[in-house]
């Protein structure tokens, strides 16, 4: 599904050149569950931000299903993170305003479905996350592990081809985090790609293979589920 | 993605912060509301100078001595140059007349019954009233042969007649004007109060002979007059007989060609012409004073746009995460910053018309809001706020996703 050649990206610093990624190739199946590690300044999220078509990569191909990424303008950029990509964020990005219901119905107002039909979505993923009885709750009145399940329901609205999870249980106690990890597992069984960053060794045994980072490079690359 | 939606965000934004979206709005509020107001105290004020122009009569023509003129005219005599002979020639010689009257006037104390009162006393013909469009409210006015007679009856306004006789008839009444006796013989129909504070109603008419010898300054020769009033038939013919009854006075009075008039005439529709232009610029002028405000609530209006871009640039960042264009950002702030404005501009509206009739209470002006008032006030709201929130909604579109979410 995804296929990315000799990726570069460099961030320049006023006269000082940061490489984040210094030449990364990978290929990601559909169905796959993947754990991104490595320590920290490695260019995890750089990868992330870049396979979500957030960022741009500064040399080398991505190919999302045939398509050249590197080459959409900004507009196509942003039909392709609302069809095809859902994001979960270390700090949940929940807008404060919103009810759980409605943050969960904002990439569906974007993509144009009426009233009637995101809200009856929305209700029904935020059922499948177990916060059925939360949707008119605001973020504020949420713990962490409710925030980040409204966060995965929002990420599911638009029936996203790929998750990609940036530290997801990063803000989240050990219990509330294996709630998420519960649910990322039923998501992957269901047939959704999962690309998911993390620090927490236990958390990166839980998928079926692990992509290690150092310096912008890839050092190991396994198959296979150990636990 | 669907238009109301984009709508329904900007309204939200401003919904949840009521104080500071009216607080913002509030340039913009004192600016329509004083655009509103100046507008609609210009056109009361234009409507005023109308009635009273027109009030004077219609498709009427006045001829007044030009006091400018050379030594010919002073030599004739002290600044006069009218003279009753003047107007007979008019009457007699230009086509498509349907009055001509001419007047003198003086100022005189009359007295009758114990009451006393000073008012303006008006030297005419029969044909005065026709030239002014006055009426006869009770009894009668003075015919030619007692106008030519110099018959010492008199036609008064009901200002008069109220402070001097109060309720009852006046007609039948004896007066002295000065120390000459008159006898009341008809009383006018009310013309109301007119432009510039004068009473319509405060005056006197006499026949013009009687007045001119006994009671206008000593002065005035036998034969002259203050003023010759021509009534055109129609006002098709008002330009055609002001320029003929121009020839006619200069061939009377014998100016060569090249040589300055000794008289003027004023068209009374060129005099509403240029005053209500006078009054429309003065209008103009004090809208765009009140206008210069809207522009200092437009800065306001940018200025929390400004700061709502920055405290909001992660909910920025979010929406473009899940797929947000940046033409979607741009639209939905520059709503809001329509909506603000529109807002102020509703808010503006509802006051300056109010205070528009309030002023008008107060000062006894008429009230007149123009129509256009309302569309006008709300279209520069919708300027203002495209104008003023340009700026603040390029900035939330130009904005990276990834610095905008890691915004704190
Ligand atoms: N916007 C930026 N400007 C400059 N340098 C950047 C920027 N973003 C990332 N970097 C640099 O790129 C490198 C990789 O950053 P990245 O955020 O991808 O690391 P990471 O693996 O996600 O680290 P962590 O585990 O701490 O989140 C780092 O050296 C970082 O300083
Ligand atoms: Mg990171």
């Amino acid at each position: 599904m995804i296929e990315i050649q000799d990726l570069r990206k460099v961030f320049i610093m006023g006269e000082e050149e940061v490489p984040a990624l210094a030449g990364v190739s990978l290929r990601i199946e559909r169905g796959e569950y993947i754990a991104v590690i490595g320590p920290s300044g490695s260019g995890k999220s750089t990868l992330m931000n870049i396979l979500g078509g957030l960022d741009r990569p500064t040399d080398g191909t991505y190919l999302f299903e045939g398509d050249d990424v590197g080459e959409f303008t900004d507009d196509e950029l942003a039909d392709f993170r609302r069809r095809r990509i859902g994001f979960v964020f270390q700090s949940f990005q929940l807008l404060p305003r919103l009810t759980a219901l409605q943050n969960v119905e904002l990439p569906m107002i974007y993509a144009g479905m009426t009233p009637k039909d995101r809200r009856a979505r929305a209700a029904e993923l935020l059922e499948r996350v177990g916060l059925g009885g939360r949707m008119t709750h605001r973020p504020t009145q949420l713990s962490g592990g409710q925030q980040q399940r409204v966060a995965i329901a929002r990420s599911l609205a638009n029936r996203p081809d790929m998750l990609l999870a940036d530290e997801p249980t990063g803000a989240l106690d050990t219990s509330t985090g294996e709630e998420v990890l519960a649910l990322f597992e039923e998501l992957n069984a269901g047939g959704l790609t999962l690309a998911v960053v993390t620090h927490d060794p236990e958390v990166a045994e839980l998928a079926h293979r692990r992509v290690s980072f150092r310096d912008g490079l890839i050092v190991s690359d396994e198959r296979g589920r150990k636990a | 993605m669907r238009s109301f939606e984009l709508v329904r965000f900007a309204l939200g934004a401003i919904i949840a912060h009521p104080m500071r979206s009216v607080l913002t709005s509030l340039g913009v509020v004192i600016g329509v509301a004083a655009v509103v107001m100046m507008t609609s105290i210009g056109l009361g004020a234009q409507q005023r100078v109308t009635q009273a122009i027109s009030g004077l009569g219609s498709n009427l023509i006045i001829v007044t001595p030009n006091f400018q003129r050379g030594p010919v005219a002073q030599a004739a005599g002290a600044g006069v140059s009218l003279r009753d002979g003047d107007a007979v020639a008019i009457a007699r010689q230009v086509e498509g007349v349907a009055a001509v009257a001419p007047l003198v006037r003086g100022q005189a104390q009359l007295a009758s019954d114990g009451a006393n009162w000073n008012t303006q006393i008006q030297g005419v013909t029969p044909d005065y009233l026709v030239a002014r469009d006055l009426k006869i409210a009770s009894g009668r006015m003075f015919d030619e042969n007692e106008a030519r007679q110099g018959r010492k009856v008199l036609v008064v306004g009901p200002t008069v007649a109220k402070e001097l006789w109060g309720d009852s008839d006046p007609i039948g009444r004896r007066v002295r004007v000065r120390t000459v006796p008159f006898e009341v013989i008809g009383v006018l129909e009310s013309k109301g109060q007119a432009g510039f504070g004068q009473d319509q109603d405060d005056v006197v008419l006499g026949p013009l002979s009687a007045v001119r010898s006994r009671i206008a300054g000593r002065r005035s020769r036998g034969d002259s007059v203050q003023t010759i009033y021509v009534k055109a038939v129609d006002e098709d013919s008002l330009d055609r007989v002001q320029e003929d009854v121009t020839n006619l006075l200069r061939d009377q009075h014998k100016i060569r060609q090249g040589e300055d008039d000794d008289f003027q005439t004023q068209n009374m529709a060129s005099i509403l012409e240029a005053s209500q232009a006078a009054v429309g610029t003065f209008t103009v002028l004090l809208a765009a004073v009140a206008g210069v405000s809207l522009v200092v609530g437009g800065v306001g209006i940018m200025n929390i746009m400004l700061v709502a871009v920055t405290e909001r640039t992660r909910e920025i960042g979010l929406r473009m995460a899940v797929g947000a264009k940046r033409s979607h950002i741009l639209i939905q702030f520059a709503l809001e910053s329509v909506a603000l404005s529109l807002v102020g501009g509703l808010i503006g509206l509802t006051i300056g018309v109010l205070g528009a009739f309030a002023i008008a209470k107060l000062g006894e002006w008429p009230a007149a809001v123009p129509p256009w008032a309302g569309p006008l006030a709300l279209g520069f709201s919708v300027v203002v706020g495209l104008v003023f929130g340009a700026y603040p909604s390029w900035r939330a579109a130009r904005l990276d996703p990834i610095e905008a979410l890691r915004r704190e």
